[in-house]
Protein backbone atom coordinates (compact mmCIF):
# COMPACT_ATOMS: atom_id res chain seq x y z
CA UNK A 1 0.00 0.00 0.00
CA UNK A 2 1.74 3.31 -1.17
CA UNK A 3 1.72 5.90 1.33
CA UNK A 4 0.85 10.03 1.41
CA UNK A 5 3.35 11.49 2.70
CA UNK A 6 3.89 15.73 3.34
CA UNK A 7 6.23 17.32 0.89
CA UNK A 8 5.94 20.81 1.49
CA UNK A 9 3.79 24.02 2.35
CA UNK A 10 1.81 25.24 -0.54
CA UNK A 11 2.86 28.46 -0.10
CA UNK A 12 6.73 27.16 0.05
CA UNK A 13 6.97 26.96 -3.77
CA UNK A 14 6.55 30.04 -5.90
CA UNK A 15 4.06 30.32 -8.86
CA UNK A 16 5.51 28.45 -11.84
CA UNK A 17 8.41 27.26 -9.68
CA UNK A 18 9.73 23.51 -8.50
CA UNK A 19 11.53 22.70 -5.32
CA UNK A 20 13.27 19.64 -4.05
CA UNK A 21 11.81 17.27 -1.91
CA UNK A 22 13.82 14.36 0.22
CA UNK A 23 12.47 11.35 1.79
CA UNK A 24 14.89 8.49 2.97
CA UNK A 25 16.78 7.50 -0.06
CA UNK A 26 14.62 9.07 -2.37
CA UNK A 27 14.64 12.69 -4.41
CA UNK A 28 11.91 14.24 -5.82
CA UNK A 29 10.52 17.49 -7.29
CA UNK A 30 7.34 18.64 -6.20
CA UNK A 31 5.80 21.64 -9.02
CA UNK A 32 3.60 24.41 -8.59
CA UNK A 33 2.14 25.72 -11.89
CA UNK A 34 1.36 29.03 -12.46
CA UNK A 35 -2.57 28.20 -12.27
CA UNK A 36 -1.88 26.90 -8.69
CA UNK A 37 -1.67 22.91 -9.92
CA UNK A 38 0.67 20.70 -7.63
CA UNK A 39 2.46 17.90 -9.40
CA UNK A 40 5.27 15.25 -8.73
CA UNK A 41 7.96 13.51 -10.31
CA UNK A 42 11.36 11.95 -9.50
CA UNK A 43 14.31 14.89 -8.58
CA UNK A 44 16.53 13.33 -10.99
CA UNK A 45 17.10 13.52 -14.53
CA UNK A 46 17.02 10.19 -16.79
CA UNK A 47 19.73 11.29 -18.77
CA UNK A 48 22.52 12.57 -16.09
CA UNK A 49 23.21 12.57 -12.42
CA UNK A 50 21.14 15.91 -12.12
CA UNK A 51 19.07 17.66 -9.65
CA UNK A 52 15.95 19.15 -11.61
CA UNK A 53 14.58 21.22 -9.02
CA UNK A 54 17.79 23.07 -10.06
CA UNK A 55 16.06 23.78 -13.53
CA UNK A 56 13.59 26.12 -15.11
CA UNK A 57 9.57 25.66 -14.92
CA UNK A 58 8.22 26.99 -17.81
CA UNK A 59 4.35 26.38 -18.40
CA UNK A 60 4.07 22.45 -17.91
CA UNK A 61 7.75 21.52 -18.67
CA UNK A 62 10.60 21.36 -16.33
CA UNK A 63 14.23 21.71 -18.06
CA UNK A 64 17.38 20.30 -16.57
CA UNK A 65 19.96 23.02 -15.36
CA UNK A 66 22.94 20.80 -17.07
CA UNK A 67 22.00 20.04 -20.30
CA UNK A 68 18.69 21.56 -21.09
CA UNK A 69 16.97 18.58 -21.76
CA UNK A 70 13.05 19.22 -20.93
CA UNK A 71 10.20 17.03 -19.82
CA UNK A 72 6.06 17.46 -19.38
CA UNK A 73 5.97 17.34 -15.62
CA UNK A 74 2.37 16.51 -15.20
CA UNK A 75 2.87 13.39 -17.60
CA UNK A 76 6.67 12.77 -17.22
CA UNK A 77 6.85 12.62 -21.21
CA UNK A 78 10.26 13.62 -22.29
CA UNK A 79 10.17 16.08 -25.15
CA UNK A 80 13.31 15.49 -26.75
CA UNK A 81 17.05 15.36 -26.85
CA UNK A 82 19.07 15.02 -25.04
CA UNK A 83 16.55 13.29 -22.61
CA UNK A 84 14.97 10.44 -24.05
CA UNK A 85 13.00 8.32 -20.90
CA UNK A 86 10.37 9.39 -19.27
CA UNK A 87 10.61 10.73 -15.25
CA UNK A 88 8.40 8.68 -12.81
CA UNK A 89 5.34 11.06 -11.65
CA UNK A 90 3.70 10.50 -8.20
CA UNK A 91 -0.10 11.26 -7.44
CA UNK A 92 -0.19 14.52 -5.16
CA UNK A 93 -3.12 15.95 -3.40
CA UNK A 94 -3.23 19.25 -1.28
CA UNK A 95 -5.15 19.56 2.14
CA UNK A 96 -5.25 22.10 4.60
CA UNK A 97 -2.48 24.64 2.79
CA UNK A 98 -0.08 21.19 2.47
CA UNK A 99 1.11 18.85 -0.65
CA UNK A 100 1.55 15.18 -0.17
CA UNK A 101 2.29 13.05 -2.38
CA UNK A 102 1.71 9.65 -2.95
CA UNK A 103 5.01 7.48 -2.81
CA UNK B 1 51.66 26.52 -14.33
CA UNK B 2 53.57 23.45 -15.29
CA UNK B 3 53.77 20.10 -14.11
CA UNK B 4 55.45 16.33 -15.07
CA UNK B 5 53.10 14.12 -17.12
CA UNK B 6 52.79 12.13 -19.92
CA UNK B 7 51.31 12.55 -22.97
CA UNK B 8 47.14 12.37 -22.64
CA UNK B 9 44.94 10.14 -24.68
CA UNK B 10 42.10 12.25 -25.67
CA UNK B 11 40.39 9.55 -27.52
CA UNK B 12 36.80 9.11 -25.41
CA UNK B 13 37.59 5.25 -25.54
CA UNK B 14 41.34 5.27 -24.51
CA UNK B 15 43.06 5.15 -21.63
CA UNK B 16 42.52 8.77 -20.11
CA UNK B 17 38.98 8.20 -20.57
CA UNK B 18 38.89 5.10 -18.19
CA UNK B 19 41.07 7.18 -15.96
CA UNK B 20 38.72 9.96 -15.68
CA UNK B 21 35.69 7.57 -14.44
CA UNK B 22 38.00 6.53 -11.72
CA UNK B 23 39.53 9.77 -10.45
CA UNK B 24 35.45 10.92 -10.19
CA UNK B 25 35.74 13.48 -12.65
CA UNK B 26 33.38 12.05 -15.28
CA UNK B 27 29.15 13.13 -14.63
CA UNK B 28 30.96 15.22 -11.39
CA UNK B 29 29.30 17.77 -9.80
CA UNK B 30 30.58 21.52 -10.61
CA UNK B 31 31.08 23.97 -9.05
CA UNK B 32 28.40 27.11 -9.56
CA UNK B 33 28.77 30.81 -8.60
CA UNK B 34 26.04 31.67 -5.77
CA UNK B 35 22.80 33.68 -7.11
CA UNK B 36 19.27 33.81 -5.86
CA UNK B 37 17.08 31.43 -7.34
CA UNK B 38 14.68 34.16 -7.62
CA UNK B 39 17.19 36.28 -9.63
CA UNK B 40 17.83 33.42 -11.82
CA UNK B 41 14.62 32.37 -12.35
CA UNK B 42 14.22 36.20 -14.22
CA UNK B 43 17.48 35.59 -15.92
CA UNK B 44 15.87 31.88 -17.28
CA UNK B 45 13.01 33.69 -18.60
CA UNK B 46 12.54 32.98 -22.30
CA UNK B 47 11.68 35.45 -25.28
CA UNK B 48 10.97 34.98 -28.83
CA UNK B 49 11.58 38.35 -29.68
CA UNK B 50 15.37 39.17 -29.30
CA UNK B 51 16.27 35.88 -31.07
CA UNK B 52 13.32 36.72 -34.15
CA UNK B 53 15.13 39.63 -34.74
CA UNK B 54 18.80 38.53 -34.74
CA UNK B 55 17.97 36.00 -37.02
CA UNK B 56 15.68 38.48 -39.70
CA UNK B 57 19.16 40.39 -39.56
CA UNK B 58 21.25 37.54 -39.94
CA UNK B 59 18.89 36.10 -42.94
CA UNK B 60 18.88 39.55 -44.80
CA UNK B 61 22.35 39.86 -44.42
CA UNK B 62 23.21 36.57 -46.12
CA UNK B 63 20.66 37.41 -48.57
CA UNK B 64 22.32 40.74 -49.52
CA UNK B 65 26.01 39.62 -49.18
CA UNK B 66 25.26 36.18 -51.56
CA UNK B 67 23.35 38.27 -54.06
CA UNK B 68 26.19 41.06 -54.44
CA UNK B 69 28.55 37.96 -54.75
CA UNK B 70 26.65 36.55 -57.29
CA UNK B 71 25.84 39.96 -59.25
CA UNK B 72 29.89 40.85 -59.10
CA UNK B 73 30.86 37.40 -59.72
CA UNK B 74 33.76 37.28 -62.00
CA UNK B 75 35.12 40.80 -60.68
CA UNK B 76 36.81 41.28 -58.11
CA UNK B 77 34.10 43.26 -56.19
CA UNK B 78 32.77 39.51 -55.78
CA UNK B 79 35.50 38.84 -53.05
CA UNK B 80 34.60 40.97 -50.25
CA UNK B 81 31.01 40.31 -50.32
CA UNK B 82 31.79 36.37 -50.72
CA UNK B 83 34.35 36.98 -47.07
CA UNK B 84 31.54 38.74 -45.27
CA UNK B 85 28.98 36.22 -46.86
CA UNK B 86 31.25 33.16 -45.98
CA UNK B 87 31.59 34.77 -42.14
CA UNK B 88 27.53 35.30 -41.70
CA UNK B 89 27.20 31.30 -43.25
CA UNK B 90 29.95 29.69 -41.34
CA UNK B 91 31.15 31.96 -38.19
CA UNK B 92 27.53 32.48 -37.67
CA UNK B 93 26.18 29.03 -37.55
CA UNK B 94 28.62 28.61 -35.14
CA UNK B 95 26.79 30.26 -32.88
CA UNK B 96 23.29 29.77 -33.55
CA UNK B 97 24.08 26.02 -33.94
CA UNK B 98 25.33 26.02 -30.27
CA UNK B 99 22.88 28.19 -28.98
CA UNK B 100 19.70 26.75 -30.21
CA UNK B 101 21.08 22.87 -29.38
CA UNK B 102 20.47 24.54 -26.50
CA UNK B 103 17.16 25.31 -27.15
CA UNK B 104 17.40 28.83 -25.20
CA UNK B 105 17.30 31.74 -28.04
CA UNK B 106 13.53 31.32 -28.89
CA UNK B 107 10.86 30.97 -26.23
CA UNK B 108 8.53 28.36 -28.86
CA UNK B 109 10.62 25.09 -29.31
CA UNK B 110 10.67 24.73 -33.08
CA UNK B 111 11.98 27.92 -33.77
CA UNK B 112 14.79 26.70 -31.99
CA UNK B 113 14.98 23.21 -33.69
CA UNK B 114 14.24 24.87 -37.53
CA UNK B 115 17.63 27.38 -36.50
CA UNK B 116 19.47 24.50 -34.85
CA UNK B 117 19.05 22.36 -38.23
CA UNK B 118 19.90 25.45 -40.55
CA UNK B 119 23.01 26.35 -38.65
CA UNK B 120 23.86 23.16 -38.16
CA UNK B 121 24.42 22.65 -41.86
CA UNK B 122 25.75 25.46 -42.44
CA UNK B 123 28.69 25.03 -40.04
CA UNK B 124 29.15 21.67 -41.25
CA UNK B 125 28.05 19.93 -38.07
CA UNK B 126 25.60 16.97 -38.28
CA UNK B 127 23.27 17.84 -36.27
CA UNK B 128 22.20 15.05 -34.28
CA UNK B 129 25.79 13.32 -33.58
CA UNK B 130 27.12 17.11 -32.72
CA UNK B 131 24.01 17.77 -29.98
CA UNK B 132 25.34 14.72 -27.94
CA UNK B 133 28.92 15.51 -28.61
CA UNK B 134 27.76 18.74 -27.14
CA UNK B 135 26.15 17.52 -24.10
CA UNK B 136 29.19 15.87 -23.30
CA UNK B 137 30.83 19.02 -23.21
CA UNK B 138 28.69 20.48 -20.98
CA UNK B 139 28.83 17.31 -19.02
CA UNK B 140 32.53 16.64 -18.93
CA UNK B 141 34.22 20.27 -19.63
CA UNK B 142 38.04 20.08 -20.91
CA UNK B 143 37.92 16.59 -18.91
CA UNK B 144 40.46 14.15 -20.78
CA UNK B 145 39.36 11.03 -22.58
CA UNK B 146 35.66 12.23 -21.56
CA UNK B 147 34.84 15.62 -23.77
CA UNK B 148 34.62 15.30 -27.56
CA UNK B 149 34.96 18.94 -28.28
CA UNK B 150 38.45 19.42 -26.75
CA UNK B 151 39.68 22.32 -29.83
CA UNK B 152 43.37 21.96 -28.50
CA UNK B 153 44.73 18.97 -27.24
CA UNK B 154 48.36 19.25 -26.26
CA UNK B 155 50.70 18.87 -27.47
CA UNK B 156 49.17 21.44 -29.70
CA UNK B 157 48.59 20.34 -32.93
CA UNK B 158 50.10 23.72 -34.42
CA UNK B 159 49.72 22.72 -38.49
CA UNK B 160 45.98 21.63 -37.60
CA UNK B 161 45.42 24.72 -35.58
CA UNK B 162 46.45 26.73 -38.93
CA UNK B 163 43.80 24.36 -40.95
CA UNK B 164 41.29 24.85 -38.81
CA UNK B 165 41.06 29.05 -39.54
CA UNK B 166 39.69 27.03 -43.05
CA UNK B 167 38.21 24.03 -41.79
CA UNK B 168 40.36 21.77 -43.76
CA UNK B 169 40.92 19.55 -41.12
CA UNK B 170 37.47 18.83 -39.41
CA UNK B 171 35.63 19.38 -42.81
CA UNK B 172 36.93 16.14 -44.70
CA UNK B 173 36.75 14.39 -41.40
CA UNK B 174 33.17 15.54 -41.15
CA UNK B 175 32.55 14.87 -44.77
CA UNK B 176 33.61 11.20 -44.54
CA UNK B 177 30.96 11.12 -41.67
CA UNK B 178 27.95 12.11 -43.68
CA UNK B 179 28.83 9.94 -46.02
CA UNK B 180 29.17 6.87 -43.25
CA UNK B 181 26.33 8.05 -41.76
CA UNK B 182 24.73 8.10 -45.30
CA UNK B 183 25.37 4.22 -45.50
CA UNK B 184 23.76 3.83 -42.04
CA UNK B 185 26.66 3.61 -39.91
CA UNK B 186 29.04 5.40 -36.61
CA UNK B 187 31.90 5.59 -36.01
CA UNK B 188 33.37 3.52 -32.28
CA UNK B 189 33.51 7.10 -30.88
CA UNK B 190 29.53 7.71 -31.64
CA UNK B 191 28.38 4.73 -30.23
CA UNK B 192 29.40 5.84 -27.05
CA UNK B 193 27.67 9.04 -26.62
CA UNK B 194 24.80 8.70 -29.21
CA UNK B 195 21.87 6.69 -27.55
CA UNK B 196 20.07 4.34 -30.00
CA UNK B 197 17.01 5.88 -29.95
CA UNK B 198 18.78 8.69 -31.86
CA UNK B 199 20.72 6.53 -34.46
CA UNK B 200 18.24 6.73 -37.19
CA UNK B 201 17.45 10.34 -36.98
CA UNK B 202 21.36 10.34 -37.98
CA UNK B 203 21.26 8.44 -41.00
CA UNK B 204 18.04 10.59 -41.76
CA UNK B 205 19.62 13.41 -41.35
CA UNK B 206 23.06 13.27 -43.34
CA UNK B 207 20.55 11.52 -46.51
CA UNK B 208 18.83 15.07 -46.78
CA UNK B 209 22.08 16.78 -46.63
CA UNK B 210 23.27 14.28 -49.51
CA UNK B 211 20.81 15.57 -51.20
CA UNK B 212 21.44 18.83 -51.26
CA UNK B 213 25.23 18.90 -51.73
CA UNK B 214 24.42 16.80 -54.76
CA UNK B 215 21.73 18.79 -56.04
CA UNK B 216 24.22 22.01 -55.70
CA UNK B 217 27.23 20.19 -57.29
CA UNK B 218 24.44 19.64 -60.22
CA UNK B 219 23.37 23.05 -60.25
CA UNK B 220 27.25 23.98 -60.58
CA UNK B 221 27.82 21.77 -63.39
CA UNK B 222 25.05 22.34 -65.61
CA UNK B 223 25.80 26.12 -65.74
CA UNK B 224 29.36 25.13 -66.03
CA UNK B 225 30.09 27.17 -62.80
CA UNK B 226 31.57 27.12 -58.67
CA UNK B 227 29.14 29.91 -58.51
CA UNK B 228 26.68 27.42 -56.99
CA UNK B 229 29.07 25.95 -54.48
CA UNK B 230 30.34 29.47 -53.52
CA UNK B 231 26.90 30.12 -51.88
CA UNK B 232 26.00 26.32 -50.52
CA UNK B 233 29.08 24.18 -49.29
CA UNK B 234 32.22 25.89 -49.90
CA UNK B 235 30.91 28.82 -47.01
CA UNK B 236 31.64 26.20 -44.59
CA UNK B 237 35.32 26.05 -45.29
CA UNK B 238 35.96 29.82 -46.50
CA UNK B 239 33.74 31.65 -43.87
CA UNK B 240 34.81 29.30 -40.97
CA UNK B 241 37.84 31.30 -39.62
CA UNK B 242 36.14 34.43 -37.74
CA UNK B 243 34.47 30.99 -35.67
CA UNK B 244 38.23 29.20 -34.96
CA UNK B 245 39.27 33.37 -34.02
CA UNK B 246 36.32 33.05 -31.52
CA UNK B 247 36.39 29.80 -30.73
CA UNK B 248 39.90 29.17 -29.63
CA UNK B 249 39.14 31.84 -26.87
CA UNK B 250 36.73 29.64 -24.76
CA UNK B 251 39.11 27.13 -23.53
CA UNK B 252 42.32 27.01 -25.09
CA UNK B 253 45.47 26.90 -23.02
CA UNK B 254 43.22 27.03 -19.82
CA UNK B 255 43.68 23.65 -16.96
CA UNK B 256 42.25 20.56 -18.66
CA UNK B 257 40.69 17.91 -15.34
CA UNK B 258 39.60 20.67 -13.51
CA UNK B 259 35.63 20.63 -11.63
CA UNK B 260 35.38 24.61 -11.92
CA UNK B 261 34.43 26.22 -15.03
CA UNK B 262 36.02 29.33 -13.70
CA UNK B 263 39.30 27.87 -14.29
CA UNK B 264 38.77 26.41 -17.85
CA UNK B 265 36.54 28.99 -19.62
CA UNK B 266 37.16 32.01 -20.41
CA UNK B 267 35.06 35.57 -20.05
CA UNK B 268 36.18 37.94 -22.95
CA UNK B 269 34.66 41.70 -23.58
CA UNK B 270 33.45 42.28 -27.03
CA UNK B 271 31.85 44.71 -28.89
CA UNK B 272 28.52 44.79 -30.50
CA UNK B 273 29.24 43.55 -33.89
CA UNK B 274 31.33 40.96 -32.31
CA UNK B 275 28.56 39.60 -30.23
CA UNK B 276 25.94 39.71 -32.51
CA UNK B 277 27.87 37.33 -34.46
CA UNK B 278 28.83 35.63 -31.75
CA UNK B 279 25.52 35.45 -29.95
CA UNK B 280 27.03 36.40 -26.41
CA UNK B 281 29.42 33.32 -26.63
CA UNK B 282 31.96 35.42 -25.01
CA UNK B 283 30.78 34.95 -21.76
CA UNK B 284 31.78 31.36 -21.58
CA UNK B 285 32.17 31.09 -17.99
CA UNK B 286 28.46 31.85 -17.46
CA UNK B 287 27.25 30.04 -20.00
CA UNK B 288 29.08 26.72 -18.78
CA UNK B 289 27.67 27.25 -15.32
CA UNK B 290 23.93 28.15 -16.19
CA UNK B 291 23.18 26.77 -19.72
CA UNK B 292 19.58 27.62 -18.94
CA UNK B 293 20.33 31.44 -19.15
CA UNK B 294 19.34 32.25 -22.49
CA UNK B 295 22.19 34.41 -24.90
CA UNK B 296 20.55 37.69 -24.60
CA UNK B 297 20.54 37.48 -20.72
CA UNK B 298 24.20 36.89 -20.71
CA UNK B 299 25.39 40.40 -19.91
CA UNK B 300 23.19 40.41 -17.40
CA UNK B 301 24.21 37.21 -15.26
CA UNK B 302 27.82 37.77 -15.98
CA UNK B 303 27.18 41.24 -14.54
CA UNK B 304 25.79 38.83 -11.12
CA UNK B 305 28.21 37.01 -11.24
CA UNK B 306 31.80 38.79 -11.90
CA UNK B 307 32.64 39.14 -8.05
CA UNK B 308 33.08 35.49 -7.68
CA UNK B 309 34.51 34.98 -11.30
CA UNK B 310 38.20 35.33 -12.69
CA UNK B 311 38.95 38.62 -14.11
CA UNK B 312 37.50 39.16 -17.68
CA UNK B 313 39.53 39.82 -20.91
CA UNK B 314 39.35 43.48 -21.60
CA UNK B 315 38.88 42.02 -25.30
CA UNK B 316 40.26 40.02 -27.86
CA UNK B 317 43.87 41.27 -28.27
CA UNK B 318 43.87 40.32 -24.35
CA UNK B 319 42.92 37.15 -24.46
CA UNK B 320 44.95 35.97 -27.42
CA UNK B 321 48.14 37.94 -25.16
CA UNK B 322 47.35 34.82 -23.08
CA UNK B 323 46.14 31.77 -25.95
CA UNK B 324 49.05 32.03 -27.90
CA UNK B 325 51.85 32.09 -26.03
CA UNK B 326 50.71 29.29 -24.18
CA UNK B 327 49.89 27.18 -26.88
CA UNK B 328 53.41 27.62 -28.42
CA UNK B 329 54.83 26.80 -24.73
CA UNK B 330 51.96 23.98 -24.93
CA UNK B 331 54.12 22.77 -27.68
CA UNK B 332 57.29 22.04 -25.95
CA UNK B 333 55.72 21.01 -22.10
CA UNK B 334 52.64 19.79 -22.73
CA UNK B 335 52.17 19.85 -18.79
CA UNK B 336 51.69 23.58 -18.76
CA UNK B 337 48.50 25.30 -18.51
CA UNK B 338 46.99 29.08 -17.83
CA UNK B 339 46.20 28.97 -14.02
CA UNK B 340 43.38 31.77 -13.98
CA UNK B 341 43.22 33.57 -10.48
CA UNK B 342 40.26 33.07 -8.60
CA UNK B 343 38.91 35.86 -6.26
CA UNK B 344 39.54 34.95 -2.84
CA UNK B 345 35.12 34.39 -2.06
CA UNK B 346 34.75 30.97 -2.43
CA UNK B 347 37.19 27.96 -3.58
CA UNK B 348 36.55 25.44 -6.55
CA UNK B 349 35.14 22.28 -5.65
CA UNK B 350 38.94 20.99 -7.26
CA UNK B 351 42.28 21.46 -8.63
CA UNK B 352 43.96 20.58 -11.07
CA UNK B 353 45.06 16.74 -10.94
CA UNK B 354 48.67 16.47 -10.35
CA UNK B 355 49.16 12.92 -10.36
CA UNK B 356 50.91 11.20 -12.68
CA UNK B 357 49.08 10.71 -15.94
CA UNK B 358 48.31 7.16 -18.29
CA UNK B 359 51.45 7.17 -20.11
CA UNK B 360 50.96 6.01 -23.90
Amino acid sequence: MSDWIKACNTTDIEPEDVIRFDHGDLTFCIYRTGDDKFFATDGICTHAKVHLADGFVMDNLIECPKHNGRFDFTTGKAKGAPVCVDLKTYPVKTENGAVFIQI
Amino acid sequence: MSATISKRDYSLVGKDSKYAEEQGLASAQWYACPISRKRLKELMQRKDGPAIRDTLVWFALLGIFGWLGWHFWGTWWCVPAFIVYGVLYCSCSDSRWHECGHRTPFKTTWMNDVVYEMASFMVLRESTPWRWSHTRHHTDTIIVGRDPEIAVPRPPDMPGILLAFFSLKSGPKEYKKVLLHCFGKLTAEETTYIPDSEVKKVFRTARVWGLIYAATIAWAISIHSILPLMLIGLPSFYGAWLLVIFGLTQHAGLAEDVLDHRLNCRTVYMNPVFRFVYWNMNYHVEHHMFPMVPYHALPALHAELKNDMPKPYANLFAAYREIIPAIFRQVKDPAYFVKRELPATVKPISIPVPEPQPTT
